[in-house]
């Protein structure tokens, strides 16, 4: 691999022992994977900053302990607690004194402390064509697809790499013969009605990670336009249920105008018909366990943005969640502060729902034990929460849960699904 | 059948152990308990599954960017397979790999296949692994289930 004279140094030690550390993992990964030289990356979001244990802490306090800073605007992801309301929860208090020195070591890197899965809906929103270096796989599908800003999947811990350095093996998405369309979904027959249901795009994502798995995926046929949250629901489901780092829906992302140009005038390499009923069976396999018991409504994975608080909130003002179920919504201080500025909190508060910031309930150990089954209309929750949690998980759409919030049992309309 | 596979040691080590394979990829954040080994993604088809000490088959990782910190945390608790072989190369596992190497000194070998090799091998076969990425197939005597 061809390096910089920059890079020869900093691999030399001469920008010190982080950065010498930091472009030896991506020099290895690098040359491994053939790249022929090392790009410029012009911003990071850093996935490293999750609390997995031992092991992520001391990699980031002997990062910091070294010195290292980051040398491009570096958004942070979600940590291991909520920095001022953990003590609300079940966080055992050891966890949170170590997740709290792991995040210490992410802001002495000079991190921007933004805690948040949502990168893309605060104002280090990336541009299109900018080569960036991302973590957290839905800000991944997000920011390539949705705006065409241009990053590889990023493991944590390389994440950071990279923007110690500023550099990046040019490889994968980078580049824009690999952006290229591999794998069409066409839509048949699937009414225009369903479509403009709430959990729709949540469903068809997760659908289309099932069958695309980590390939480069086009889905035609969409007829009504989907808003931001919904794309953002879209790529959060297809990077749980598979891989996709990019996605191109025709006439809707910016490098999909037409058909043609999504597979940049090739051939898909295998097509796929998406009916009304492989959709039905998608969204019946986020749902685990059956019954009607509820324990808890979980809202905002990825973190819930401005427009789905101002949606949400004439759902609930003037009703009661029921005693026996809690409702959480997790989401960003900014946008917790932007919901504030707006209005629409307080009638959420006084629905009976509480707001965590930083982080959400799969990255830090805050649900009671005896929490049997959540319900979400996430498809992220519902595809995690089950391995993470030990918990059963409802699926169903914003409605849905607010419904089933106020009756203190699971309660869907399913007349959209089954007519 | 000639029992060898020339795998590319992406991250090199030996191994010798028996193999758990799924032909599903598997996200290790939400699907590998760091703390057992244990498969937990419970709509994948190895759930309940243990793969500590075994070597762990797949086409690659899904999903999550914390694949890779799962698979740190178990090299340092001692509950990570005894080598990973996947279909082709995936930077998640092999990045946990390298880091653990960097920072511990000891890691979990990962060997790349190609699709061909990957379908020769089944759940249950007793493999070595060498460092020059070689996988040896043991006699059939004592493969168990396959699938």
């Amino acid at each position: 691999m061809q390096l910089s004279s920059d890079d020869r140094a900093m691999l030399g030690g001469g920008h010190g022992p982080a950065a010498r550390f930091a472009m030896s993992i991506l020099v290895r990964m690098g040359e491994i994977q053939d790249a022929e030289r090392m790009i410029d990356i012009t911003q990071a979001h850093i996935d490293s900053t999750i609390y997995q244990g031992e092991a992520t802490l001391e990699f980031a306090e002997r990062l910091a302990e070294m010195g290292a800073r980051v040398v491009v605007p570096s958004s942070a992801n979600v940590i291991g607690l909520d920095e001022e309301g953990w003590r609300e929860w079940q966080v055992p208090e050891q966890y949170a004194q170590k997740a709290y020195r792991q995040m210490q070591a992410y802001r002495q890197m000079g991190c921007i402390p933004t805690w948040t899965c949502t990168p893309y809906q605060t104002a280090l929103r990336p541009r299109f064509g900018q080569q960036i270096a991302w973590g957290e796989s839905n800000a991944i599908a997000f920011a390539n697809s949705v705006i065409g800003a241009r990053t590889e999947r990023y493991p944590d811990l390389m994440d950071i790499c990279a923007a110690i350095c500023g550099r990046v093996p040019a490889l994968g998405l980078h580049l824009t013969e690999n952006r290229a369309g591999e794998v069409l979904l066409t839509l048949s027959e699937v009414p225009e009605q369903l479509q403009e249901q709430e959990s729709f795009c949540t469903i068809l994502g997760y659908l289309t990670g099932k069958i695309a798995q980590e390939r480069v995926v086009v889905i035609e046929g969409l007829t009504v336009r989907p808003g931001e949250d919904e794309l953002k629901a879209f790529g959060a489901a297809a990077a749980s249920s598979g891989a996709v780092a990019l996605f191109h829906l025709v006439g809707i992302t910016p490098e999909a105008p037409t058909l043609e140009a999504a597979f940049h005038g090739r051939s898909p390499a295998e097509r796929h018909t998406i009916t009304l009923e492989d959709l039905r069976t998608a969204r019946s396999e986020l749902t685990t366990g059956d019954g009607d018991q509820l324990d808890m409504v979980v809202l905002g994975s990825p973190h819930f943005s401005l427009l789905e608080f101002r949606r949400l909130a004439p759902l609930v003002a003037g009703r009661r969640c029921h005693s026996g179920i809690r409702f959480l919504i997790t989401t960003s201080r900014m946008m917790r502060a932007l919901a504030e500025q707006a209005g629409v909190l307080e009638p959420i508060r006084q629905f009976g729902a509480k707001i965590t910031v930083d982080t959400c309930i799969l990255a830090t150990p805050m649900l009671p034990s005896d929490t049997t089954t959540i319900m979400t209309n996430s498809a992220k929750y519902a595809y995690y929460s089950p391995g993470l949690l030990g918990a059963n998980v409802a699926f169903g759409s914003l409605h849905d849960c607010v419904r089933s919030a106020v009756a203190g049992r699971i309660e869907r309309d399913e007349t959209a699904w089954t007519a | 059948m000639d029992g060898v596979i020339a795998g590319r040691p992406l991250v090199a080590g030996n191994a010798d152990a028996i193999a758990l394979v799924t032909r599903e990829p598997l996200s290790f954040w939400g699907g590998y308990d760091q703390a057992t080994g244990e498969i937990i993604d419970r709509r994948h088809p190895l759930s309940g599954q243990n793969a500590a000490g075994r070597i762990l088959v797949l086409p690659l990782s899904r999903g999550s960017s914390t694949t890779a910190a799962v698979l740190l945390e178990a090299v340092r608790q001692g509950t990570a397979p005894a080598a990973i072989v996947t279909d082709g190369l995936d930077p998640f596992l092999l990045l946990g790999a390298i880091v653990a190497e960097k920072m511990y000194a000891h890691t979990v070998p990962v060997v790349a296949v190609s699709h061909k090799d990957f379908e020769r091998l089944s759940d249950g076969m007793r493999l070595t692994i060498r460092e020059d990425g070689r996988i040896t197939i043991a006699p059939a005597n004592e493969s168990g289930d396959n699938h």
